[in-house]
């Protein structure tokens, strides 16, 4: 399975959540799910954004467990808190520039998405990528992605000062080569904009000629 | 005012929807289960290969089937959570009995049978045999559909039957007959991805057809352009190289309107339309007035939009179009769709590799329950209720005589109308909650408590099952076994996962036992849906819809058969139309020149708003299964009416407010979501809740005068701030702590 890979492409999200409830139905997951989908501003758009854990290659959530709970398989994959080491502190939830780690106080530890880790093991592929119907999650081999998708695969991150490397690539346009995090002032954006300030506005295009 | 037999707060109580949150022995237990069975899923016409585990006999959960090459292991949620309405508390275990002062009372079998049995034929005597109506579903294996049919027309050989298929896909089906000669998408799904431009035209793919998404995703990848018609920016059309968020009832416009300019342009294949086929001059005529400005005003949007689909479509290498129920579900419901087709044939683009059409099959067996002759005017294998070819060639395979046929009977809107008229006294019911999916929901209530006598087999109390005089507990689809005809025209393979529970029998054993006490039991000897589907395929035997060379060995052999498939050697037919021959006699094509009307009821001073309606992606339909799924309900838990923030501020509505959406005919009281996503002219309401909840309250009982399709897109509305509902409706919902 090592050559198989994980591949997010937000663009082709629909939002029908048959990631969150498959989630659910893995066999050690026991109902509860572990990805979030990400409702962008139900207002002005219907985008939405699936996340799974990314799986840095150097885990933020792992560096600053003050318990050491957080452990990394031997091919990469971040899993949840170790019950016995976990404190329930957060530390984890706070710094994951992914949003990914949750502290659950039912059962008092942190959980979060491990790649389906109990599947991936036994050469079946992650729940919420085996059924997602439009392909916006993808677990496959980055020969297939790059035959079957237009623009680039990364796995380069930079917030901030913090850059990430990641063992999940999203694909983004063909012109990126690393997704830039950072924070933009409000004010800036405004002046370079060129783009519509609300592009999914029904009401602007039919104002249109 | 419509009479049950108890409080509904009360038959809530008792018979739910209450939501099931958990497998069958909780979620620790399930470990490795005992089996794993390749079936598909029951909600939508997609029919996604799906497996269910089985552990002690009970369905405890899923693993997606990759090998099923339609969806390869892909689900929307409801497939997802599907399982967990096996198991469900509120499964109906024993017939029941209506009793006025006690709600439903447990009866056995045989006394529940006798009755039903003795009141049809007491119906029959005193009011003739028509006066006895079967109304059934198109979420209906074949078998059952076919079973229905000869049922309504052997045994009881009653004209009325009819189907809630009259809800869906019968605009589509006309309009397919008329001008390609044949009732079924034109292409399989896999010409979708070498399309250089699809035209998705009133479809909410993301939510009504998930799967079908990574297709135009993947068409997208190889350069495809996509243009969405719809009053929403829905997922899909977010990201479209042009959206165009046509007036409801406006496709017309743009439709012709593309057209007149492709002709213009010179877009059109002129050799294709001499040698293939016939019309074309009276198309020509109409069009030539429907200029990009004359277009749009029907259309409802900038005709710049019209010229730039027209300049997207018209030249292109190939193409595709799709469409479903946002331009079928009109008055005009035919003429939308054949305006649509009028596109495809004059390009040349159809019935070769990524040059195609299809209409979206809405429900579970969509396509194959519209051809076995559970429709009005219909008998299996597509025929033609009213040809007397047609009805020898049944007559013989039913041994019965020809002249015993009935002819054409009602459709479900005017079959509903006679029973609230007193035509039609007495009603067998299947698969089907018209007391939440019809028009006018607050006439159709009434009309159902008129009955002098009504059975329903399901197995949930549905809503309409509330006003039965008795209830038969049937299967569920993963309960018994037969084949469905999913979107492509794919004829697929449904297995027997677990038997029904005890109390509960498969729908095709009641049926049969009800034929044996009217008389009939000798046509109904089968001893198994195999029986049936064999009969099936003799007669579709030489029909249109020919399915006589289909086995279900052939269909697990080779993932599915396309009908038509007339003999065991012929490999099915997945794409249609190849080499421009179309299904009329003549081969040809019939152009049908299309003129826009209004709809029957047009918004106006007293009710100035357009009302839409559709799908969410977590319900399926009148939500009797859905509705009663947790995870499901918790995704999408109450009907919101989106508005755009334009319409709200003029109304002094804000996001999360209490509405009334208020028709001629009724109204709903729900939250608004206030959206730029939709037309400022319209609302949108989806439809898959009953009683006080329901968008049918408000819709039009206006139908199509061809397909008789409901006009559920657009009627007139007024919208204003509410308080918050109260009451025992009130306290029911989930978010005030009740059950619903």
């Amino acid at each position: 399975m090592s050559e198989l890979a994980f591949f997010i492409d937000y663009s082709r999200c629909i939002g029908c959540q048959a990631c969150v409830q498959a989630c659910e139905e893995c066999d050690t997951h026991r109902g509860r799910s572990l990805i979030h989908l990400e409702t962008i501003e139900r207002r002005d758009s219907v985008q939405t954004a699936p996340q799974v854990c990314m799986h840095c290659e150097d885990p933020i959530c792992a560096q600053v467990c003050p318990a050491d709970a957080i452990k990394q398989t031997a091919d990469g994959v971040v899993q949840s808190s170790l019950k016995p080491r976990c404190i329930g502190c957060s530390n984890c939830v706070l710094a994951c520039p992914f949003g990914v780690p949750k502290y659950d106080g039912a059962v008092d530890q942190m959980m979060k998405c491990d790649m389906c880790y109990d599947r991936t093991s036994t050469g079946r592929r992650p729940m919420c990528a085996t059924v997602c119907p439009s392909g916006a999650l993808a677990f496959s081999t980055v020969a297939d992605i790059m035959r079957t998708r237009r623009g680039r695969m990364v796995n380069d991150w930079q917030f901030g000062e913090e850059h990430v490397r990641t063992k999940v690539f999203v694909l983004v346009p063909t012109e990126v080569t690393r997704v830039d995090a950072s924070i933009i002032p409000l004010s800036a954006l405004r002046r370079s904009a060129h783009a519509p300030a609300d592009p999914y506005d029904v009401a602007r295009l039919l104002e249109e000629v | 005012m419509a009479k049950l037999p108890a409080s509904i707060p009360d038959l809530v109580r008792q018979f739910g929807p209450h939501l099931n949150r958990v497998p069958a022995d909780g979620w620790a237990t399930r470990g490795e289960p005992d089996r794993v069975v390749p079936t598909h899923c029951c909600f939508c016409g997609q029919q996604c290969g799906i497996q269910l585990k089985v552990t002690n006999e009970k369905i405890v959960g899923f693993e997606p089937w990759e090998a099923f090459p339609f969806n390869r292991g892909k689900l929307c949620p409801k497939g997802v959570k599907r399982y967990m309405q096996d198991e469900h508390p509120d499964r109906l275990l024993t017939p029941l009995a209506r009793d006025d002062a006690h709600g439903f009372l447990p009866i056995d079998w045989t006394a529940a049978l006798d009755r039903t049995a003795r009141e049809i034929q007491r119906i029959q005597s005193v009011h003739g045999r028509d006066a006895f109506a079967v109304l059934t579903g198109a979420s209906l294996t074949n078998e059952k559909a076919y079973l229905m049919g000869k049922f309504a027309r052997v045994a009881l050989r009653t004209a009325n039957i009819d189907y809630n298929g009259r809800l869906c896909m019968v605009s589509a089906g006309a309009a397919s007959k008329k001008i390609l000669g044949i009732d079924r998408a034109a292409n399989p799904w896999s010409d979708l991805p070498k399309a250089k431009v699809i035209l998705v035209a009133g479809a909410n793919i993301a939510e009504c057809a998930p799967i079908t998404t990574d297709y135009l995703w993947q068409a997208r990848e190889n350069g495809a352009r996509l243009i969405v018609l719809d009053p929403r920016m829905t997922p899909i059309a977010r990201t479209a190289d042009l959206f165009i968020p046509v007036r409801s009832g406006g496709d017309i416009g743009v439709f012709n309107g593309m057209l007149h300019v492709m002709l213009a342009r010179g877009w059109i294949d002129r050799a294709f339309i001499a040698a293939h086929t016939t019309g074309w001059d009276a198309v020509e005529a109409v069009i030539e007035r429907y200029t990009p400005d004359y277009a749009a005003k029907i259309a409802g949007v900038p005709a710049s939009m019209i010229v730039r689909a027209a300049e997207m479509w018209g030249p292109a290498e190939t193409s595709f179009l799709l469409h479903a129920r946002g331009i079928e579900h009109h008055s005009k419901g035919v003429d939308n769709c054949m305006a649509a087709i009028n596109l495809v044939v004059a390009t040349g683009r159809i019935g070769r590799e990524g040059c195609g059409y299809a209409m979206i099959t809405g429900q579970g067996n969509g396509q194959g329950a519209r051809e076995q002759g559970q429709k009005c005017d219909q008998l299996p294998g597509a025929r033609d209720i009213e040809n007397h070819a047609h009805r020898a060639h049944i007559a013989d395979v039913w041994g019965v005589e020809e002249s015993t046929i009935p002819h054409a009977g009602l459709s479900a809107v005017p079959l509903i109308e006679a029973i609230h008229e007193g035509r039609i006294k007495g009603l067998m019911l299947i698969c089907f909650n018209p007391a939440v999916s019809l028009p006018d929901g607050a006439f159709i209530r009434e009309a159902l408590s008129r009955l002098e006598f009504f059975v329903v087999i399901d197995f949930f109390l549905s809503e309409t099952a509330r006003y039965a005089d008795v209830v038969l507990p049937g299967s569920l689809m993963e309960e018994d076994e037969g084949t469905t005809t999913n979107v492509e025209g794919r004829v697929i393979h449904h297995r027997q996962v677990v038997k029904p529970p005890a109390g509960a029998r498969e729908d095709w054993r009641i049926i049969c036992d009800l034929a044996g006490r009217l008389g009939a039991g000798g046509k109904f000897a089968y001893q198994s849906t195999r029986d049936i589907f064999d009969e099936l395929r003799a007669a579709s035997k030489g029909g249109i819809a020919d399915y006589a060379g289909i086995t279900w060995e052939r269909i697990d052999r080779e993932m599915g058969v396309f009908w038509p498939c007339p003999s065991l050697d012929h490999p099915g037919t997945p794409r249609l139309y190849e080499g421009g021959r179309f299904g009329h006699p003549d081969g040809k094509a019939h152009f049908q020149p299309v003129e826009w009307r209004p709809a029957a009821e047009e918004p106006d001073a007293d009710y100035p708003i357009l009302l839409t309606t559709g799908r969410v992606v977590s319900q399926y339909l009148s939500g009797t299964q859905t509705r009663r799924i947790g995870a499901l309900v918790d995704q999408y838990p109450q009907p919101l009416c989106e508005m755009h923030p334009r319409l709200a501020a003029a109304l002094g509505i804000s996001d999360q407010d209490f509405v009334r959406i208020e028709s001629r005919r009724g109204a709903v009281t729900v939250r608004a979501q206030v959206v730029k996503t939709i037309r400022p002219d319209t609302v949108f309401l989806p439809y898959h809740w009953p009683l006080d909840r329901s968008a049918n309250n408000c819709t039009i009982r206006a139908i199509d005068p061809v397909s008789k399709i409901p006009e559920f897109k657009i009627c007139a509305v007024r919208v204003s701030k509410a308080e918050a509902p109260s009451g025992e409706l009130a306290a029911l919902d989930p978010a005030a702590g009740g059950i619903r």
